[in-house]
């Protein structure tokens, strides 16, 4: 029965229904209803968004995790000339999805409270936001992939820049070009591909499904395809050196669109270079994998190390997520089963435990209205649910075994290690390092003594906070102490995708 | 002779109402600007449907002077939607400030005829008579507001720089015709063909080219464009960024399609030239404006370059890939003066960036609208820019010209700089100062102008017809 409904379409486009919805209120509304749109609209916007999470859970759990290929197909005319609409999951996407539809609800219900100003606005954006994101994950065409992954730019660009904080104008500018020059890129990328697979197939397309199966492309084109794609999903990852605009947009950006950023937007770059780097150019990939290694672990090491020196929490974070991209990259490039389920268990583990840290930062920024380290201190008098809540996000954030954090770093690890010991050996010593920053980050704002006078009269967290942390620490645990919910679903597609790719290596050493 | 007639019916058609409405408007001492109007955008809006609801065979008129087919027809079209768009715009604006004559309707007919001529032009000939037709209606229109140093400042420059341009189309055209003994399009090219590219073929091409990039204003000759648009009363800067511009690249298309089809290798280089120039000038020159017409005056400048990409590749996807950019920008262009025509004061108009700050609160339909076709212009998907951008690239890959598409990429996120300033001011800045409500049908034409910009491409079905229609317009010019 599920077979037969477009259940993908509609997990995609019911939040933009319902952004369209409360535009539409908005306009025809009258001026004095204004306000109590304004009170309902978060509220509605968490009930669309429920309403995307239960679709999102009943199409997983429909999933069929033992078959590789991509399910809930649908194929829909669209541009013509082999551009259509192409949507689908397989075992990869299918998490990704759930993860965005899980954490969206998480966003809008802190938003209720810490968003002061033009919430009408804030939460058609957000849930445009949502449909745009859920897109990238299920397209499976190369341009309507990137109509999603660049339409993301104008709801952030306006998220970082109305709620942002002081220096917001500057940091929305860095994300929007940074981003948008990356993706220019891709996009030449996409079109000679796409020219190219009507020099070599008979027909032009951009269906991945035979991209991925069909299309060989010749080892010299490949290296600059990678590296044009590279150059989109590396600033969207964010790589080092490229990471810069990343400390600046999350520090401006509200907590909503602060634990977006790190829980899913981030991911989007990992995502690509396992949707669309590795199938589509094995050999650049294979070829290229060595630097990929060193500026993974340059990340991991120097983004710890800066992490250390800084004052704010949020921009503390921000770098601590920089170096646990690079664990990701690392993973993905070893090519082996390890490495990648250990990159993809990575970033969805990241998604949950960031995006927790920041809820964590956003209670007491609401309470404080500042994110310096040096104004708190003696918390865990005042706050010990909070101080227990945030000692458990700190931890998985090391990687504590038992947290999902651990699972993730000592899969990508392993698998590094068969490939370049010496690799594995710099991401371990980062990993002391993320425990130097992180505990000092700890120590400075829930130990210590009270001195800041004004912490005098802080309240604990309130029920929804509580809510809030409880469900993402469940899911911190569950996932560290049973991985296997995640690595079963994602087997049989890093499967396919290996054995594609040592088939593709066998093929070109041939020629 | 009937076939003439049919041929020309819908210029026929605009020639006699437009006389008659000159007529009409001079027999009575009363005020009839607004009646006027009215009918010539009824007139204007017929005429650009004329071509595909008569669905006349393709033939010529005059002896060969005219060709009409599919390509004029599409072309007719946009030009006739867009200048009865203009000319709607431009009611309240020339009401409020005193200066609503029934000649400016006249005008805009006549413009367009001149238009019309040019786009359906066989001959170096016709092609004069139709851009000097156009032009002359302009630079009056340029200059409508007399009373106005700035806008007289305008004409002045518009003219003396047309005139300029002209005399180089004139020095092209008669090198072309004593080199190869005709001024019809068709005659030239067997005549080429025959004696092969001849230096003095060359040299009047390049004039030819020259000249016309002055009236799509692509770099270098584009000196005049922020002048005149900020100049210029603000509806007529509207009509003037829109249906002239495709005029013009309409003859530039077909000039190397038809007469020059053979010598690729001799005009594609002068497209390449024009064309990164004017989008690095684009790009470039719109970072440090303030007045918002002279930042669309380089915004037009760099789009133009953005058009001349496809038709580099000289084929038949270039050339409706430059349609459909042009049909786009074109649709996005007539939102985006709408909204100018929005900025109004208690006092008068204004036409500063800084104006516009804080609009989202004091204003936010019209803030969301013109957020939506600044993001359109900067070509971020899923709103139609993006796929102008796209059908115009496209070509220039298939044709082997990658790297001047990747020069156009970039140039685009240098261009998306400006336009984001846009969206900042509105959305992230305080609000000063508060427009006075818009009139309807200003209104009315902004929201149809986004609409079209957000879903029309991304509908299936809708999206396929209107990339035929295109196709099949550039399918007819390489039939000729």
């Amino acid at each position: 029965m599920l077979e037969d409904l477009p259940i993908l379409s509609f997990i995609t486009f019911i939040p933009l229904g319902g952004a369209l919805l409360l535009s539409l209120f908005a306009w025809l509304g009258k001026a004095d209803g204004r306000e109590q749109l304004e009170r309902n609209a978060p509220r509605a916007a968490l009930v669309i968004s429920i309403a995307v999470l239960i679709l999102s859970i009943v199409m997983t759990l429909d999933f069929d995790s033992s078959k590789a290929g991509f399910q809930f197909m649908e194929d829909t005319p669209w541009l013509g000339g082999g551009i259509e609409y192409r949507v689908g999951v397989d075992g990869i996407s299918v998490l990704f999805v759930l993860l965005t539809a899980f954490l969206t609800p998480f966003c809008i219900l802190a938003s209720m409270t810490s968003v002061k100003k033009r919430m009408l606005e804030y939460m058609i954006a957000f849930l445009i936001l949502e449909t745009l994101m859920i897109g990238v994950f299920v397209s499976l065409d190369l341009i309507l992939f990137y109509l999603f992954f660049e339409a993301v730019l104008i709801p952030m660009f306006i998220i970082i820049g109305v709620w942002g904080g002081k220096n917001r104008v500057y940091a929305s500018y860095k994300f929007f070009l940074y981003t948008l020059l990356g993706s220019v890129l891709m996009l030449a990328a996409i079109l000679w591909i796409y020219f190219y697979s009507g020099e070599q197939l008979g027909e032009r397309t951009t269906d991945m499904r035979v991209l991925i199966e069909e299309l060989k492309i010749p080892g010299g084109v490949q290296t600059w395809l990678w590296l044009a794609f590279f150059s989109s999903f590396a600033v969207k990852m964010p790589m080092w050196p490229v990471h810069t605009w990343l400390p600046d947009a999350h520090v401006e950006a509200p907590t909503a669109g602060s634990v977006i950023l790190a829980g899913i937007l981030l991911k989007l770059g990992g995502y690509g270079f396992l949707r669309f780097s590795i199938p589509l150019f094995p050999e650049a990939s294979l070829n290229l994998a060595p630097i990929i290694f060193w500026m993974s672990v340059i990340a991991i090491i120097y983004t710890s190390l800066v992490a250390y020196r800084q004052n704010d929490m949020k921009k503390l974070i921000a770098y601590s997520s920089v170096a646990h991209m690079g664990f990701v990259t690392m993973g993905i490039f070893t090519f082996n089963m390890q490495g990648i389920q250990g990159g993809i268990f990575q970033m969805l583990s990241h998604g949950v435990i960031s995006g927790a840290l920041f809820f964590c930062v956003g209670v007491i920024y609401d309470r404080m209205h500042t994110r310096e380290i040096a104004s708190y201190g003696g918390l865990v008098s005042k706050m010990p649910v909070y101080a227990a809540f945030f000692l458990l996000f700190t931890m998985a954030n090391v990687g504590l075994p038992g947290t999902s954090g651990f699972v993730g770093e000592i899969l990508t690890m392993v698998g590094a290690y068969q490939v370049n010991p010496w690799i594995a050996f710099g991401a371990a010593f980062g990993m002391i390092l993320s425990a130097v920053y992180a505990l000092h980050l700890y120590r400075e704002v829930i130990f210590g003594e009270v001195v800041n006078e004004k912490l005098e009269g802080i309240l604990d967290v309130t029920k929804t906070e509580a809510f809030i942390l409880g469900t993402l620490a469940f899911f911190t645990i569950l996932l560290g102490i049973y991985p296997s919910l995640i690595t079963d679903v994602t087997a049989a597609s890093v499967e396919k995708l290996i054995a594609d790719f040592n088939t593709a290596q066998i093929a070109a050493g041939v020629q | 002779m009937f076939q003439t007639v049919s041929t020309f019916l819908p210029e026929l058609f605009l020639a006699v109402t437009a006389s008659l409405l000159l007529g009409f408007g001079l027999s009575k001492s009363q005020d009839r600007s607004v009646i006027v109007r009215y009918i010539s955008a009824g007139i204007l809006v017929v005429f650009g449907l004329m071509g595909y609801a008569l669905d006349r065979p393709d033939g010529t008129a005059f002896s060969g002077l005219l060709y009409n087919n599919d390509f004029s027809d599409f072309l007719k079209a946009i030009i006739g939607l867009s200048a009865a768009a203009a000319l709607l715009l431009s009611k309240h604006y020339f009401q409020s400030e005193k200066l609503d004559r029934y000649e400016f309707s006249v005008l805009t007919l006549y413009a367009v005829l001149g238009m019309s001529i040019m786009v359906s032009a066989n001959n170096l000939l016709s092609m004069y008579i139709g851009i000097e037709m156009q032009s002359l209606a302009l630079y009056i229109m340029a200059a409508f507001n007399r009373d106005s140093l700035r806008a007289s400042e305008a004409g002045l420059k518009y003219f003396v720089l047309g005139a300029l341009s002209s005399g180089l189309l004139l020095y092209g055209a008669s090198m072309v015709y004593g080199f190869t003994g005709s001024l019809d399009f068709v005659t030239i090219r067997a005549s080429i063909e025959l004696s092969g590219p001849t230096t003095g073929v060359i040299a009047g091409m390049v004039f030819l080219l020259c000249g016309l990039a002055f009236k799509i204003s692509a770099a270098p000759f584009h000196m005049w464009t922020p002048d005149v648009y900020e100049g210029s009363p603000t509806p007529v800067t509207g009509f003037f960024a829109a249906a002239p511009k495709l005029a013009a690249m309409a003859i530039i298309a077909r000039l190397i399609v038809v007469p020059f089809g053979d010598i690729l290798g001799q005009w594609q280089q002068v497209i390449i030239v024009l064309a990164i120039l004017s989008m690095v000038v684009g790009a470039l020159g719109a970072i440090v404006q303030t007045n918002i017409k002279r930042l669309m005056a380089y915004s037009s400048i760099a789009n133009m370059g953005y058009a001349l990409v496809p038709l580099a590749a000289g084929t038949v996807a270039g050339v409706q890939g430059m349609l459909i950019f042009m049909a786009i920008y074109i649709i996005t262009v007539i939102g985006v003066f709408a909204t100018i025509l929005q900025m109004r004061l208690r006092n008068g108009m204004v036409e500063q960036i800084s104006d516009l700050s804080g609009l989202s609160k004091t204003n936010p339909g019209m803030a969301i609208s013109f957020t939506i076709l600044m993001f359109s212009l900067i070509g971020i998907p899923p709103l139609l820019g993006f796929f102008g951008k796209l059908y115009a690239f496209l070509p220039a890959f298939e044709a082997g010209l990658w790297w001047l598409a990747l020069i156009a990429l970039v140039a685009s996120v240098i261009g998306a700089f400006y336009y984001l300033r846009l969206v900042k001011v509105m959305w992230f800045d305080e609000p000063t100062r508060e427009f006075v409500q818009a009139p309807h049908l200003v209104r009315v034409i902004t929201i149809i102008s986004v609409l079209l910009t957000f879903p029309l491409l991304i509908i299936p079905g809708i999206s396929g017809a209107v990339i035929g229609l295109a196709e099949t317009a550039a399918q007819a010019l390489f039939v000729q």
